[in-house]
């Protein structure tokens, strides 16, 4: 029997196993909202952006690990979604996003909401498809899923002409699907894997750099093996958070820009990097030059294009994190048999003394809310068992520092493209996926005011999100680098009393505003919120001059970092000896 | 140094485009770049010239690889193989230099595929040395319009350069 292309979208969505989408209707999708207005199965979650829709089927994604989906209308709906397509891109998040577009017949000519989305989206998809041709739709539905979930994930477009989602066909479902030029490398060269096991043997200063392909290939139980066996000490990036416990004892938390003090140094330091489905950005190695100067460096990725594309790599290793370093763990618990306490014991000591010399911390007596201070009181209050999602800029290296992650996919944050405007909606995305976990979005002024409208989002479809504005009247990030470097000139950063009543605004869209301006009001604000079965935004009147410690500053070596200037201690008058 | 990279693709719509996309988008030169059907007509092969270092290069390669629509990527430079282009060349020689004209194209092995009272339109085949001769030869008998496919390339048989 046909059936028409929306009904085969939506049957293709189900057999993928999607319950939950994020969309927004509109003229040329009209016939694929009108089949969900009865839809049981599949639920579609009206954001009031596109941009929304898509940063929450990120959040979605990356909470639960399956493929984000997103559906919205052609012209501005579509090109409102590039933004949050991007993050998903530089973070390596699976989506599909489908667009609805003008009928075949008048592509090109112009029409009204029209735009070449498979054009724009082309540098910031993993791939995208136009189709043609409703017989082609059921297979390019498997296709998309395929690409976007499997090797290095990402997001796919599907662009879905008018007359696609009215024509007829049969509907076949294909059980598997094979694509003869994509085969992603998950398997590593057991050569090489035995080379790397034997290394980290004979180093006696190695590191693991622990990226995002740990969580997203599933490997955070294997990476803690190897840690606790070889006993290296485990940093992170931004995006491996999560990867490997904050709390460990091997974890010496982020490196990079705003790592800890002894994360860098053991990078320096280091005579072996174990970097792991990482792919060295910018701002986890500083000045390139000057990058880990003693160290080798053994480089696990899925994407070759990641190995050898920004530092010098001794043993490359192509395939999936967690397969690699299962049998990684294999080849050293047979064959490389080392008293591993004993041959760490200098390491060790050296970075516990790095740990002792500059510790994470900031000024505990201030009588001003410090931003930290809230960040480690969420920390306490949830005993780490939030998913945290982040805006971008101070809030999300406070965030970043000052929570310790445990448990993968419980830390959502747009790292490569540092999208502003994306917590809320990611958060909201979590929140649909886990309605009992307390799901809180740690955000800015700035920030929040760039995807705020979703907001109404959680209130109707009752997804409880908790935001925690660090609000310091300033773009806040933004004006940490103007006051280091370019002689505090605040140039458009300063929002002073243009930063709406974010009490008000909660209200107003029938949320729960809470403020708190004293320090003593802090864990109240947060206890109340967090016992609140409704979306809160809580207003933290944070000091406006707290910055982001420790820093790097840009171009600079990863150890050449900056620190909070020291309070100088009242000099002691020295008693005149007679 | 220059890289002659022949690479594989599905022969769909927009995939000259993901190609061009990824050498602007990332920074890579190109060239040339020549396109065609190969025998199988659902794959195109693409015949790209591009320059860099040893790093680049290999970060083009595996950029390359890495898009969807790609079978097969070869950098033929690390081959024996090969290499040929086609120009056509109209000439407008004053009436000596004519018979120096027709001489050089017979010289390069060249054809003379239209004429008129005042051009010669010269059809050379060969590879960038040749080209360049023959080139260099003409442009003083007074070149009027020089058009080239691009270079493309094919890997000689059986034999491999030992690594």
């Amino acid at each position: 029997m046909k059936i028409s292309g929306s009904e085969i979208l939506l049957e293709s969505l189900k057999k993928e196993g999607v319950r939950h989408m994020f969309g927004y209707p509109g003229g040329v999708v009209l016939n694929i909202f009108d089949l969900l207005h009865d839809e049981k199965d599949l639920q579609l979650i009206l954001t009031r952006h596109e941009q929304g829709a898509v940063h929450a089927a990120d959040g979605y994604a990356r909470a639960t690990g399956k493929a984000g989906v997103a559906l919205v209308t052609s012209g501005p709906g579509a090109t409102n979604t590039v933004t949050g397509i991007a993050t998903a891109a530089m973070d390596s998040i699976p989506l599909v996003v489908i667009t609805g577009q003008v009928p075949t017949m008048l592509i090109g000519n112009d029409a009204f909401q029209e735009a070449d989305i498979v054009g724009i989206t082309r540098p910031c998809t993993k791939y995208n498809f136009l189709v043609k041709d409703v017989n082609d739709l059921a297979l390019t539905m498997k296709e998309a899923f395929h690409i976007a979930s499997t090797g290095r994930p990402g997001p796919v477009l599907i662009d879905l002409p008018k007359d696609v989602t009215t024509g007829k066909a049969e509907f076949h479902w294909p059980d598997s699907v094979k694509i003869r030029s994509y085969n992603p490398t998950y398997e590593g060269n057991k050569y090489m894997i035995t080379q790397a096991a034997h290394m980290i043997a004979k180093a006696k200063k190695p590191l693991i750099i622990a990226g995002g392909g740990v969580i997203s290939s599933g490997a955070a139980k294997e990476l803690t093996e190897l840690a606790e066996m070889t006993q290296v000490p485990v940093t992170m990036t931004m995006m491996g958070l999560g990867g490997f416990p904050g709390t460990h004892k091997l974890s010496l938390g982020m490196l990079g820009m705003h790592g800890t003090y002894y994360a860098n140094k053991a990078v320096q330091d280091s005579d072996l990097l174990i970097a792991i489905g990482m792919r060295f950005d910018d701002r986890v190695t500083g000045k390139i030059d000057a990058f880990a100067p003693h160290a080798k460096i053994i480089h696990i990725d899925i994407d070759p294009t990641s190995i050898r594309k920004n530092v010098r790599v001794d043993i490359p290793i192509v395939g999936d994190v967690n397969r690699v370093l299962t049998v990684m763990n294999k080849v050293i618990r047979e064959e490389v048999k080392e008293p591993w306490e004993e041959v760490r014991k200098a390491w060790a000591k050296q970075i516990s003394a790095w740990k002792k010399e500059r510790p994470m911390t900031y000024d505990h007596e201030a009588d001003v809310i410090k931003p930290q201070y809230v960040v480690e009181k969420i920390f306490e209050l949830t005993k780490g068992d939030a998913i945290i999602a982040t805006e971008v800029g101070q809030n999300q290296m406070w965030a970043a520092q000052f929570y310790q992650y445990d448990k993968p996919r419980t830390w959502l944050s747009s790292g490569g493209l540092g999208t502003m405007g994306y917590g809320l909606p990611a958060a909201i995305g979590a929140q649909l996926a886990f309605p009992n976990k307390l799901v809180i979005d740690i955000a800015g002024d700035g920030s929040i005011q760039m995807n705020i409208q979703e907001l109404a989002t959680a209130v109707i479809n009752k997804l409880p999100v908790k935001v925690a504005i660090l609000n310091n009247r300033f773009l806040g990030m933004v004006r940490q680098w103007q006051e280091l470097f370019y002689q505090e000139r605040y140039s458009h950063t300063r929002l002073d009393e243009s930063v709406p009543d974010f009490v008000k605004i909660a209200e107003a869209y029938n949320a729960v505003g809470l403020r708190a301006t004293k320090k003593s009001e802090v864990v109240p604000v947060l206890k109340e919120a967090f016992s609140i079965k409704r979306p809160v935004f809580m207003d933290f009147m944070i000091d406006w001059q707290e910055k982001v410690y420790p820093m790097v500053p840009a171009g600079a070596a990863i150890d050449n970092m900056l620190f909070p200037e020291e309070k100088k201690k009242p000099e002691k008058k020295l008693r005149a000896v007679k | 140094m220059r890289h002659t990279i022949s690479v594989l693709v599905e022969n769909k719509f927009g995939v000259l485009s993901r190609i061009s996309g990824l050498f602007s988008g990332r920074g890579y030169n190109i060239e040339s770049l020549s396109v065609g059907e190969t025998i199988d007509q659902k794959v195109s092969v693409m015949t790209i010239v591009t320059t860099g270092d040893d790093w680049i290069v290999e970060q083009i390669t595996k950029q390359l690889n890495k898009l969807i629509d790609v079978i097969k990527v070869v950098d033929m430079t690390e081959l024996d193989h090969v290499e040929r282009e086609m120009v056509l060349i109209k000439v407008s020689p004053r009436q000596e230099d004519k018979a120096e004209v027709l001489r050089l194209a017979e010289i390069f092995r060249g054809r003379v595929v239209d004429s008129s009272t005042k051009t010669y339109t010269i059809e050379i085949t060969g590879d960038e040395k040749k080209i360049a001769a023959i080139v260099e030869l003409l442009r003083p008998m007074g070149i009027k319009e020089f058009v080239r496919t691009g270079k493309i390339a094919i890997a000689r048989e059986g034999i491999k350069k030992p690594q």
